[in-house]
């Protein structure tokens, strides 16, 4: 569990890479560099095989014409 | 927008040249016809609504999340979403394999790789997901019901599954999303049920409204038990009263086509995940989320959430103790928020419900407002 301080082990990072961190989650909610570093590392784990990484970058978006195909059925269901 | 549960959106439909060469292909598979259940989780494996699954558990993805209610990857996910062998031949496959997943018709609708064929331990998966082993829990008649033998692996949707029911409600995860950006709602608040809306559902309702920009009610019409309200006359309830109750405009009445699983606690866990990747920022968790009869504690689907991060979970689900109508308050109100007695509260049970159902009697209006009462009652007849 993420609260069991048994459950944790240290990384370590550059300093100057640490503090840019730092700065970059002010104003961002994340309270810890430690916070943002575990949930982009979850995130990035997450990912498909390398092979794959293409195919998944490509599929994050939805196409102009997905969304447009999306918004025509959404209409002809009287959802918009 | 809210992320997808671990970032990405998964899409595991084919078109186009793919989808002709698979269905092709298909043709000369092995089969292995999927049960009701199955189907419901393939459905939402390939558009997405069960990101980051991208096909039904291997082995070690099953053994982490029933252990530790995380993926192999270290994601949260607390309930398997797993297929059985059907027949001998099935566990014979091994990883590189593919075989053709087809519903009861025989219709190829995916062909999945098969990444790994492994047995579970139906005992541990009951007490560890479902925390009973007892034999009148429907979720441990259902792991009675099939092989121990697992197959995992990707899958690729080649053909939807037929539905003749609630077609005009089916969204799927990017279509819900496109909705809401569309509408311009940020904060979106997910109603999961499985039973006809009362007036302590619409007071639950209300109230996450109240501090959110839409409401996503999602009736669960996948596998119910039998002795739950079949999920067209849940429908109908809700129809009713979004025309008369609800404001339009702020409402979304679409179906979520998960199976039950009754696994309480867990199953708010994964209810709650679904739903973020439906583009929901909000769940409700009431009392006894997902329960049946006496298994689990009121409010352990509230306390299952603390075992987290919130930003593990990501969607803020909203706690709702018991709700009710109170005669001295003269409004609806929930346990935290009325100071009076039981005597003064008008609550039913299920069971009480289908009773009076039964016997032609009409639950109170302070319970259930009529038009739905005539409803419930016209359906038990």
């Amino acid at each position: 569990m993420p609260h069991d301080p048994s459950q944790m082990v240290t990384l370590k990072i550059p300093r100057p890479l640490y503090e840019r961190l730092g700065q970059l989650i002010e104003g961002t909610g994340f309270r810890s560099v430690t916070e943002f570093a575990t949930y982009v590392l979850r995130d990035l784990a997450s990912q498909p095989v390398s092979e794959r990484r293409a195919e998944a970058a490509a599929s994050d978006r939805m196409t102009e014409a997905e969304v447009e195909g999306a918004r025509e059925r959404l209409r002809e269901l009287g959802y918009l | 927008m809210i992320h997808p549960h671990g970032g990405r959106l998964v899409n595991r439909m084919v078109s186009g040249e793919e989808r002709e060469g698979l269905a092709g292909q298909a043709g000369e598979l092995p089969t292995l016809a999927l049960n009701q259940r199955e189907l419901a989780d393939l459905e939402m494996i390939a558009t997405g609504a069960m990101s980051p699954l991208e096909g039904f558990m291997g082995e070690a993805d099953y053994r982490s999340v029933i252990d530790s209610m995380r993926l192999a990857n270290d994601l949260v996910w607390a309930i398997p979403v797993v297929l059985s062998a059907k027949t001998d031949e099935h566990k014979k496959l091994k990883g590189g394999d593919r075989v053709a997943l087809v519903d009861e018709a025989g219709r190829a609708l995916a062909v999945m790789e098969v990444a790994d064929c492994y047995e579970a331990d139906h005992d541990y998966e009951a007490q560890m997901v479902l925390r009973t082993n007892d034999d009148a829990h429907p979720g441990v008649q259902y792991l009675q019901s099939i092989s121990p033998i697992y197959l995992g692996g990707t899958v690729h949707m080649i053909r939807r599954p037929e539905h003749r029911d609630f077609t005009r409600y089916r969204l799927e995860p990017k279509e819900t999303r496109v909705l809401f950006a569309t509408k311009g709602w940020n904060r979106v608040v997910a109603f999961q049920t499985r039973n006809p809306i009362h007036r302590a559902h619409e007071y639950l309702q209300k109230c996450a409204l109240e501090v959110c920009d839409g409401l996503l009610i999602h009736p669960l019409v996948g596998e119910t038990k039998s002795d739950d309200i079949p999920a067209d006359v849940r429908m109908r309830c809700y129809e009713e009263l979004l025309e008369r109750y609800y404001p339009r405009d702020r409402v979304v009445l679409s179906v979520f086509p998960a199976a039950m699983r009754y696994a309480g606690p867990r199953e708010a866990v994964f209810h709650a995940l679904v739903r973020k990747n439906y583009g929901c920022t909000h769940f409700i968790v009431g009392r006894d989320h997902a329960g049946v009869g006496n298994y689990y504690g009121t409010y352990d689907a509230h306390a299952i959430f603390g075992e987290f991060d919130p930003r593990e979970i990501d969607i803020t689900p909203l706690f709702f103790d018991h709700a009710f109508f109170c005669r001295t308050c003269g409004n609806m109100a929930s346990t935290k928020t009325c100071p009076h007695g039981k005597e003064d509260h008008v609550f039913l049970s299920g069971t009480k419900v289908r009773e009076m159902l039964a016997a032609g009697e009409l639950p109170p209006p302070e319970f259930t407002r009529p038009e739905v009462a005539s409803l419930l009652a016209e359906s038990a007849r």
